[in-house]
């Protein structure tokens, strides 16, 4: 694995600017998951609670014009991405307002306003298509940059694999970005995975490879610099792979029998959010004062967006031949 | 107005260069296209990397998946990209993409996303490839909601075809198939697009309609003289565009002769035939002289030795003995 070289520092706005990010992910999840309990949202939730660092982190250093394709479990990196709420909780809640217009749903929103370009529901897919938009920004001239979001379990699938190749030949400004969660699915990562450090896999394609702790901001930041430093100066892709773990299982209701009871307790007990909050207070970047006033403003916006969302119409059946087509399909 | 003979191959490559020249969001890529690599495998994309230069028109390696992704993510940020699948089998290697991700994306993304790309691909049972490089697979993809299967039988059609699906705001697949590819015509240069979802009427007639598309025209067309010796007066459709298929011209001329026969290289069983004589058998149940008949490959893979392939495909005499049958 290539060494990291000397990213600056983040300055302490770019700090509470990642801390917003995640606590407004963090927030969010609450809210969807208290709202699943009640009965008042139905859909399949696959939480990112506890991978806040990584989007959030890669995010602060990325532009409205920069692109992401995620997947299922990647609702944090469009709410990393400053996707706004209202949209998507409509769209979680299955209405017209939603920004798929109900649609899509959980594992399928998409708001290019955002630069969320792409979310699927298949492992790996991500990655191929977020090389067309690296292609296109090459093309384009543009210094823009995409990232495709994609888990450890996906480095196991074939698209992985050509994705990276291509990027490669190509010199795409392209940043894989693997969060590593330790797990594919109920998997745990040694028994599916032949390597035990996915960034080792970026050899095999000629690509800068790092393994970073997900849950550090600071060396987060350093990786995500150095990537989309070298993405838009033209030098071509890196492989990211950034160590984390998901508090809440695969998908909600998951009953983690996969693990112990003590190795979960342990990981949870790393949560970075409340270290990083009080880190950046004992380093005097930000205040308890300063950090509750902005987690009110958050909470305020999650609330709208949730009362917009539920409260938001159904479709129309006739949305079944909309969209299917640019051309309507005729009754 | 002045036009060239040419065969499909080539007309592709025409319309490949029209459609660059004519909008510089068109760009190209697949295995072996470029003209480092020898301009594709047919020739069909011969000469464009020279004229449109590498970055618009870009060999890659053989990964089917990363060249549909790529088709993708670059149309979603506004190109029009052509992309070639060597052999319609391989399409089974990028399925994902195309089926869960091209087809779904407008959709799924309520109409915020779309992916305008044609993949041209080739088939066609014929020159003894056997069973992973001559399927005829339009079912698979008229079975899937959000993409438009395009399968034209001569060089006017190919040319005027594809030029459409290039500019369509949604997906084509663009069947290039083994039995028409080489029979020339005289294509105008100035070729105005077609529009897809429209048949053509290759000849018209009163007794019975036969419905066909891609290389299977070339097979029915083979049937007309023997048919018309044997007093029958057949109406035969070029369906072009199998998906949205031309219904309206399918059963104006079904009512007027009361009798239709589908005839399609791929497999019969559960073949796109099956959808158009149910259609047919339902909407104009009354009017029909005889049951609607099907004529398609057997339950078989793609086989090698000649004999076998030549039984495999749906011969002229086939076409004509069916016919006959259906009149007796």
């Amino acid at each position: 694995m290539a060494e990291l070289s000397n990213a600056p520092a983040p300055t302490p706005d770019q700090l509470v600017d990642i801390y917003r990010r995640m606590i407004r992910i963090e927030r969010n999840d609450d809210a969807i998951r208290k709202t699943i309990r009640l009965g008042r949202l139905v859909m399949p939730y696959y939480s990112a609670r506890g991978q806040e660092v990584i989007p959030a982190t890669l995010s602060s250093l990325m532009t409205d014009d920069d692109k992401i394709c995620t997947i299922y479990r990647g609702i944090h990196d469009m709410v990393a991405k400053d996707m706004p709420l209202r949209p998507l909780w409509a769209e979680i809640a299955g209405r017209v307002d939603g920004t798929c217009k109900g649609k899509g749903g959980p594992m399928h929103l998409t708001h290019p306003e955002s630069g969320v370009m792409v979310t699927t529901g298949i492992v790996g897919s991500s990655m191929p298509i977020a090389n067309g938009l690296a292609w296109a920004a090459k093309l384009d001239g543009s210094r823009r940059v995409t990232i495709a979001y994609f888990g450890d379990g996906a480095s196991n699938i074939g698209a992985f694999h050509e994705s990276l190749n291509l990027a490669s030949v190509w010199k795409l400004p392209v940043i894989f970005v693997c969060q590593n969660n330790g797990f594919a699915e109920h998997t745990r990562y040694e028994n599916g995975t032949s390597v035990d450090f996915i960034a080792k896999r970026a050899i095999g394609y000629g690509m800068p490879g790092h393994t970073v702790d997900g849950n550090d901001p600071l060396a987060m930041f350093a990786a995500a610099h150095e990537a989309i430093s070298r993405a838009r100066d033209g030098e071509g892709p890196t492989l990211l792979e950034c160590k984390t773990f998901r508090f809440h299982g695969h998908v909600l209701g998951d009953d983690d029998k996969y693990m112990t009871k003590e190795e979960k307790a342990a990981a949870i007990a790393k949560d970075p959010l409340p270290a990083f909050k009080a880190w950046l207070v004992e380093q005097g970047h930000a205040t308890d004062e300063s950090l509750a006033a902005m987690q009110a403003t958050i909470e305020a916006e999650i609330e709208d967006a949730q009362e917009f969302g539920l409260a938001s119409p159904l479709p129309s059946v006739d949305e079944l031949r909309r969209d299917v087509f640019a051309q309507e399909i005729p009754a | 107005m002045s036009a060239k003979k040419m065969n499909s191959l080539q007309a592709v490559n025409a319309a490949l260069h029209q459609a660059m020249a004519d909008d510089d969001k068109v760009i190209v890529l697949g295995e072996d296209i470029a003209d480092r690599e020898g301009g594709g495998v047919t020739g069909a994309t011969a000469g464009l990397s020279t004229k449109f230069g590498d970055d618009r028109v870009k060999s890659t390696p053989i990964s089917e998946q990363a060249i549909i992704g790529a088709a993708i993510g670059a149309a979603l940020a506004g190109y029009k990209p052509v992309a070639e699948i060597m052999l319609m089998n391989f399409t089974a290697v990028a399925m994902d993409m195309i089926f869960n991700h091209a087809a779904k994306l407008r959709f799924m993304s309520g109409g915020q996303s779309t992916v305008p790309i044609t993949i041209r691909t080739l088939t066609g049972a014929g020159w003894q490839t056997a069973g992973q490089h001559a399927d005829h697979l339009e079912g698979w993809f008229a079975h899937t909601a959000g993409i438009k299967v395009v399968a034209p039988s001569n060089p006017v059609d190919y040319k005027g075809l594809l030029l459409s699906c290039i500019q369509d705001p949604d997906p084509c697949i663009f069947i290039e198939s083994a039995g028409s590819l080489f029979i020339p015509a005289e294509v105008p240069d100035d070729l105005a697009p077609i529009p897809l979802g429209k048949a053509r009427v290759v000849q018209e007639g009163t007794d019975v309609t036969i419905i066909s598309w891609s290389s299977q025209v070339i097979r029915c067309q083979q049937a007309l003289a023997p048919l018309a010796e044997a007093g029958i007066s057949v109406e035969l459709i070029d369906l072009r565009t199998v998906s949205p298929w031309d219904k309206e011209a399918v059963l104006a001329s079904v009512a007027k002769t009361g009798r239709a026969v589908i005839a399609h290289e791929a497999v019969r069983h559960f073949g796109p035939g099956g959808e158009i004589a149910s259609t047919i058998a339902e909407e104009l149940f009354g009017q029909l002289k005889a049951p609607v008949r099907r004529l398609g490959a057997p339950y078989s893979p793609v086989p090698f030795a000649k004999v076998l392939e030549d039984a495999y495909i749906v011969s002229p005499e086939r076409v004509v003995e069916t016919v006959k049958a259906l009149m007796a």
